[in-house]
């Protein structure tokens, strides 16, 4: 595998909703097995950021490369490139008339056109790997928020995809069940998964991520190394957002 | 007293063929024309709910498509059924110069046409009312809008919406007494001839009205039985507890 080999490669992406300009001129570059932390204040478009990377939201100016490819116009299926790209929502979005099993083998067999034997092994695998193996039969109302969070990782998993994209996965969550979410997505981390991750979890940040980029009203203000963003942010409004969350 | 209770009785035994023959027909009308416009619904409610298309020409078709619906939705609701009966069976008779269709055929159309209009109200409602996260989860394991309707969203409409669907053919039970106005050999319209036999006028609705209301207690009632059981098991099966992997354990919850 070559970890230099570039996944993502995001130049003069710009996105707007009517007149409110959301996103202006992001340019970020992704390799493969890197984990890069989003952060910056609500409102400041990291979301938009990684919902225009799976095309839930269009982008309007700029373009998207995925392993190359324009995303809008140079791949094959959008499907297929979806199912490539995870992605886990703060709030969790599982298929509320499925059970926990479905969730995670429907899917593969819908979009991978996987046969049952491979796509109930492969859920099983993720699901047991995530600690929901108990839980198959069990349907997404029936689960705490932390539980729901990890058949949704599970679920992005059973997809073998290429990248994950996490949105706030833990924010949605009664503190008691952060750790048994994040815990999982540090093993992804050390297992070389290529992970975007939106996040207030600023521990993680530090102590998991490659890179981290701080986003402020639509521009990355900075994209440096968890050190010299935690222990020596090179741009004013990165020291100032830091110093506001993490109380100090 | 005594003489009412014996008209009701001879009412009872003597014409029992054609009121039982009027209730098979006012079931057979009422569930065919409910079933059939909760077809219309789900299609309709489909496509008015779908996402334009980025082709020009599929765009303007379906908005095209969707101001019929609208139209077809507006004018059912808003006139009676019985109009309604009068205009679809009289108007074919007028366009095709004098033909007219089977009358049992023409009341299932109607009571079906009429149902539509109201089930796309219903199922727009059901679909727009589940969280738009299920639609973005299964957008971002890349399934298609169609294989999210089919495997996500459908699914849980129906439950959404089965109350609802329940209630429409009670009402068509009721309603579809109207049709006598064309001629359908329904409850309402058995009891006119057996009315103008017996010229117990009374008497006579009496007996149907009790029918009616026979008819739309029990279904009531069994379709609340089906709504509870598709409400789902609130409990679950853990498999294999750490120290007996065969162990099953029942997880109980209240709803
Ligand atoms: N679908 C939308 N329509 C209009 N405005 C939107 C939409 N989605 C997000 N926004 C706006 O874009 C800005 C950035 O939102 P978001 O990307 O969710 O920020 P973050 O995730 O950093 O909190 C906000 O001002 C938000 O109100
Ligand atoms: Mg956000």
């Amino acid at each position: 595998m070559n970890t230099n080999e570039t996944v993502f490669e995001i130049k003069h992406l710009q996105k707007q909703f009517g007149d409110h300009e959301v996103l202006r001129d992001i340019n970020m570059t992704v390799r493969r097995g890197e984990v890069v932390s989003i952060i910056g204040a609500s409102g400041s478009g990291k979301s938009t950021l990684l919902r225009c990377v799976n095309l839930l939201e269009t982008p309007s100016d700029g373009e998207i490369l995925y392993k190359g490819q324009n995303i809008q116009t140079g791949i094959p299926s959008l499907s297929r490139y979806r199912a490539e790209v995870g992605m886990v929502f703060q709030q969790f979005n599982l298929f509320n008339n499925m059970t926990v099993l479905q969730n995670c083998v429907s899917p593969q067999k819908l979009v991978l056109g996987r046969g049952n034997n491979e796509a109930l092994e492969t859920a099983r695998h993720f699901l047991k790997k995530v600690g929901m193996e108990q839980f198959i039969n069990a349907k997404p109302r029936q689960l705490s928020g932390g539980q729901k969070q990890r058949v949704a990782i599970a679920r992005a998993l059973s997809m073998s995809p290429e990248v994950i994209l996490f949105d706030e996965p833990t924010s949605a969550l009664d503190p008691e069940m952060v750790g048994e979410v994040l815990s999982v997505m540090r093993s992804l981390a050390n297992e070389g998964l290529t992970m975007l991750v939106v996040t207030h979890e600023m521990s993680f940040a530090r102590d998991v991520s490659n890179r981290v980029v701080f986003m402020d009203q639509g521009v990355i203000e900075e994209d440096n190394s968890p050190e010299v963003i935690f222990n020596n942010p090179e741009k004013q409004r990165t020291r100032e957002f830091l110093s506001r969350v993490l109380g100090n | 007293m005594i003489q009412f209770f014996s008209d009701v009785w001879d009412i009872i035994t003597k014409y029992y063929p054609q009121l039982l023959q009027g209730v098979g027909k006012t079931l057979l009308l009422a569930l065919t024309g409910t079933v059939i416009g909760l077809i219309i619904g789900i299609l309709t409610g489909i496509l008015r709910t779908a996402p334009l298309s980025k082709n020009l020409f599929l765009r303007i078709l379906h908005k095209a498509a969707n101001g019929i619906i609208a139209a077809y939705v507006e004018i059912f609701r808003g006139t009676p059924m019985m109009v309604q009966a009068m205009v679809i069976f009289w108007g074919y008779a007028f366009a095709t110069g004098g033909n007219t269709l089977p009358l049992t055929l023409s009341g299932i159309i109607i009571v079906s046409i009429n149902t539509g209009a109201y089930m796309a109200e219903i199922v727009r409602g059901g679909i727009i009312s589940i969280d738009k996260g299920q639609f973005e989860g299964a957008a971002a394991v890349g399934m298609t809008h169609g294989q999210t309707m089919l495997h996500v969203i459908i699914p849980q409409l129906m439950r959404n919406i089965l109350p609802s669907v329940s209630n429409e053919f009670v009402i068509n039970i009721k309603d579809t007494s109207v049709l006598n106005v064309i001629g359908v050999a329904e409850l309402y319209y058995m009891s006119d001839i057996i009315k103008r036999q017996n010229f117990k006028t009374f008497q006579t609705y009496f007996v149907v009205c009790v029918i009616y209301f026979i008819m739309t207690f029990t279904v009531t009632r069994i379709l609340r039985l089906i709504e509870k059981k598709l409400e789902g098991k609130e409990n679950y099966t853990i498999f294999g507890s750490q120290s007996d992997p065969d162990a099953e354990i029942h997880v109980e919850k209240g709803a």
